[in-house]
């Protein structure tokens, strides 16, 4: 029983990883690490000006998407 | 037997490996389930090729085609990387070497693998079987899975890899690069113009499925004022939480979807939201528009989470609903209009015009710009282009199977009153009923009591003559999804469903076609040169407001075209939209083919050849047929003179033309159709015979230098393919340790 119910746990968390990801809520927290491995001494900006950099970097690079 | 080894690669002494070489043989156990698979799918395919007279049940078609995708994946994607990819996981990719964490940035296989699935999966593997399936299940099942396996899969996967090592860079780009100045324009010019029609015909697709249907016309408005919610939810309220907003979105829509059956009911709603085909086409142009000038943040990503949540969703679900209600195929294996060529649906023979017909699914061109530009830049390893590309299209293949299925298991009178247009089934029950006994289906003929009653099990008025797949998918789903989920109780709520999900992917794609078209249209402009150069500025209004109004009036134009043509739109342009698609593919394996030629790889060159040489057949066929054939039925030119002959006679009406307006619109759409034929025939010649040149330059040169970017040694690890090894596994336990170590010692400093 208990086996099963760790089993449902993981799963349920494997899903969760996977549409959080897909999504991008861990985007904000990639950037932070990014900035902190390869510009050390620089502050990271806020999450909010971080989503609005990265849609004004879309709003010129539009990607298409197909039929 | 010879041992299998493993060889850890090094680029750095003070590093774990960043890649792992693993050669051998495959372990016994792992062939014995390679027989077995081969075994099933062996048996579904005779199951699915052989049954004459007994019926099928849809299942098979599963068995056949997930057993065909694993062999084709296991070995001939195999081939392919051995022979002409030649991954090399020492080699950074441009993801690593330029991670800026936005649109650079080395991203996990499995999340790369939904987003590149997302943004090549649309509405085109959905419509395209179900149009096919006039011709019966055989032939689309066949063109869908094995075009997909030796050539669609194999074109997105060797783009893919051609742009990782060439920074990511588009397709047009590389066009330019590897075949030179004139072939690269045409390329360019040759995509704006696929682009235009392929948005215009998605748009129609759209249009045919909402026209005066108020509950889809309100579920599907209200997406908008949804996206708009999230836009700004995520922008002031809470930055950052994708997930969040995006459930509340979905909950949202499934409101709006049930909210639409209510409004539907009254007659304020049925005032407002019964919208004729020509007005939505307006509506749709103006959401074009806004589109492509508005900020991204307050539509388009919004719009893009919902999509995309929706998109792997209803996917597993159709899969699911499919497996669990196992139903029987009502459809004949090859139907009498293969053989005539003379189906309602589409005009033409089954050869071209099956293969033209189901596009996406089998062989999109369209993923090559997807492949090429977006995907290459987050790849964590070159290896991976192969689940990515190769993978990804065998899942989009497996999605127009699963339409080819819901088209296929519904009542054939019925689907022939939905798919046949208005000219020919006159447009009401009776009418209908009368034109699809006439049609010598064989089975029990239609009573219009049978169809007025199928419309209204799905809540809709009529479902005569709704053309454009759409409508038949979605009342496919319904009768799957209903017999598993709810009953019959809730077949309006699923066909509402589909409906509104088609037209939400079709609207992912004309809004950031519109954009991306728009963009194209800047640059070229601004590379022209003088005053012309400040198009180039993306933040100029004007110039934004400008390309804009052109993109959108040029596709808009065919729409209204399509939407008023007496023809009956879908059948005239969908050809179009399939032969666009196809020269698109074209242009891609030519640029493949000519770089592996470039490279010397004689022996293999027939990989990209072979799809590229039957794509070539297919598509010079049906355009020579669309320009040249003296069949009004098939040659736009024919049908032209036609109408223009009877016009000259001083005729009141002809054909399905009641008027002597419908005739001019007729001899107008026809020759606009026509030129359009002939300008992308022409545009793909010139690349490919471009290409052509090229490369017996090279054979003749020995070879040339391609545009290859430099070798830079990679400094991190990732598994070659989905499922890591056990060596690999080791690994990465060395990788996790080092990032300890690292961690610990800037503690102590």
């Amino acid at each position: 029983m208990t086996r099963v119910v760790a089993a449902l746990a993981r799963t349920g968390r494997a899903v969760r990883w996977y549409t959080t990801t897909l999504l991008g809520d861990h985007d904000y927290a990639r950037y932070v690490a990014h900035v902190e491995r390869l510009h050390p001494g620089t502050a990271p900006v806020s999450e909010a000006t971080y989503w609005r950099e990265r849609h004004a970097e879309q709003d010129t690079h539009p990607g298409a998407r197909c039929c | 037997m010879v041992a299998r080894t493993t060889e850890p690669i090094r680029t750095d002494p003070d590093l774990p490996p960043v890649a792992v070489v693993e050669n051998g043989p495959m372990p016994a156990s792992r062939r014995a389930v390679f027989v077995v698979v081969a075994v099933i799918g062996a048996v579904a395919w005779s199951v699915l090729a052989l049954a004459r007279g007994e019926t099928v049940n849809a299942v098979w078609f599963v068995f056949a085609a997930v057993c065909t995708y694993v062999i084709g994946y296991r070995f001939y994607s195999r081939l392919v990387e051995a022979k002409i990819a030649h991954p090399r996981n020492d080699r950074a990719t441009p993801a690593e070497l330029h991670d800026n964490a936005k649109d650079f940035m080395p991203t996990d296989r499995r999340v790369l693998f939904g987003h590149h699935f997302a943004a090549i999966a649309g509405a085109g593997p959905l419509v395209g079987p179900v149009l096919a399936a006039q011709m019966g299940y055989l032939p689309g099942t066949v063109w869908i899975i094995v075009g997909c396996v030796l050539g669609g899969a194999v074109q997105d996967y060797l783009v893919l890899t051609l742009s990782v090592r060439r920074r990511g860079r588009s397709l047009g780009q590389m066009a330019r690069d590897e075949l030179g100045r004139f072939g690269g324009v045409a390329a360019l010019v040759a995509v704006f113009v696929i682009m235009i029609i392929i948005i215009a015909v998605l748009a129609l697709v759209v249009v045919n499925a909402l026209a005066a249907s108020p509950w889809g016309v309100f579920s599907l408005a209200m997406t908008i004022p949804i996206a708009l919610f999230m836009g700004v939810y995520l922008r002031f309220l809470r930055p950052g939480r994708v997930s969040e907003v995006t459930v509340i979105g979905v909950v949202l829509l499934l409101l709006a979807i049930v909210a639409g059956g209510w409004v539907a009911e009254t007659s304020w709603g049925q005032d407002w939201f019964s919208l004729s085909p020509v007005a939505l086409a307006w509506c749709l142009a103006a959401y074009g528009f806004a589109a492509s000038v508005l900020p991204v943040w307050l539509l388009l990503a919004p719009r893009d989470y919902l999509s995309t949540f929706m998109k792997v969703g209803v996917i597993v679900l159709l899969a699911v609903g499919i497996l669990l209600a196992r139903p029987e195929v009502q459809a004949p294996a090859v139907s009498s209009f293969a053989r005539n060529g003379d189906g309602p649906v589409f005009a033409g023979a089954l050869f071209p015009f099956l293969f033209i017909t189901i596009a996406c699914g089998a062989l999109s061109g369209f993923h090559s710009l997807i492949a090429s530009g977006t995907t290459p830049k987050l790849l964590e390893k070159e290896s991976q282009a192969r689940p990515i590309g190769y993978g990804a299209m065998l899942t989009e293949s497996f999605v127009a199977v699963m339409a080819l299925v819901t088209a296929v298991i519904i009542d054939q009178h019925l689907y022939f009153a939905m798919n046949a247009p208005a000219g020919a089934t006159g447009g009401t029950a009776a009418t209908a009923a009368d034109y699809v006994n006439g049609l010598g289906l064989g089975g029990t003929p239609i009573t219009p009591g049978e169809i007025e009653r199928a419309a209204s099990a799905v809540g809709e008025d009529s479902i005569v003559s709704r053309t454009g797949g759409a409508p038949t998918l979605a009342f496919g789903m319904s009768q799957v999804l209903s017999t598993v989920f709810g009953g019959t109780g809730l077949a309006a709520f699923w066909y509402h469903f589909a409906i509104m999900f088609e037209a939400l992917f079709i609207l992912t794609t004309v809004d950031a076609g519109t954009r991306v078209a728009r963009f194209m249209l800047s640059d070229s402009l601004g590379n022209l040169g003088g005053p012309m150069r400040r198009f180039r500025d993306p933040s100029w209004r004007t110039g934004a407001w400008t390309c804009s109004v052109v993109v959108v009036v040029l596709w808009g134009a065919i729409l209204l075209m399509g939407v008023t043509d007496p023809l009956g739109g879908i059948n005239t342009l969908f050809p179009l939209f399939g032969i666009a698609n196809q020269l698109l593919a074209a242009i891609a394996l030519t640029v493949v083919t000519v770089v592996v030629v470039k490279k010397q790889l004689y022996r293999w060159v027939w990989i990209p050849a072979v799809p590229l040489v039957w794509d070539l057949v297919v598509t010079m066929t049906a355009s020579y047929q669309k320009i040249f054939s003296s069949e009004p039925r098939i040659g736009y030119w024919a049908q032209h003179r036609a109408f223009q002959d009877a016009r000259d006679a001083g005729e009141q009406t002809f054909g399905v033309a009641t008027s002597p307006a419908q005739m001019d619109a007729v001899i107008r759409n026809t020759a606009i159709q026509g030129t359009l034929s002939i300008v992308f025939a022409v545009l793909v010649l010139v690349v490919v015979v471009v290409g052509a040149v090229v490369m017996v330059r090279s054979v003749r040169a020995g070879g040339l230098p391609t545009t290859e970017e430099p070798d830079e040694p990679s400094r991190m690890f990732a598994p070659r393919g989905m499922i890591p090894t056990a060596a690999e596994r080791e690994v990465q336990a060395l990788w996790d340790e080092h990032a300890r170590e690292r961690a610990g010692t800037a503690a102590r400093s």
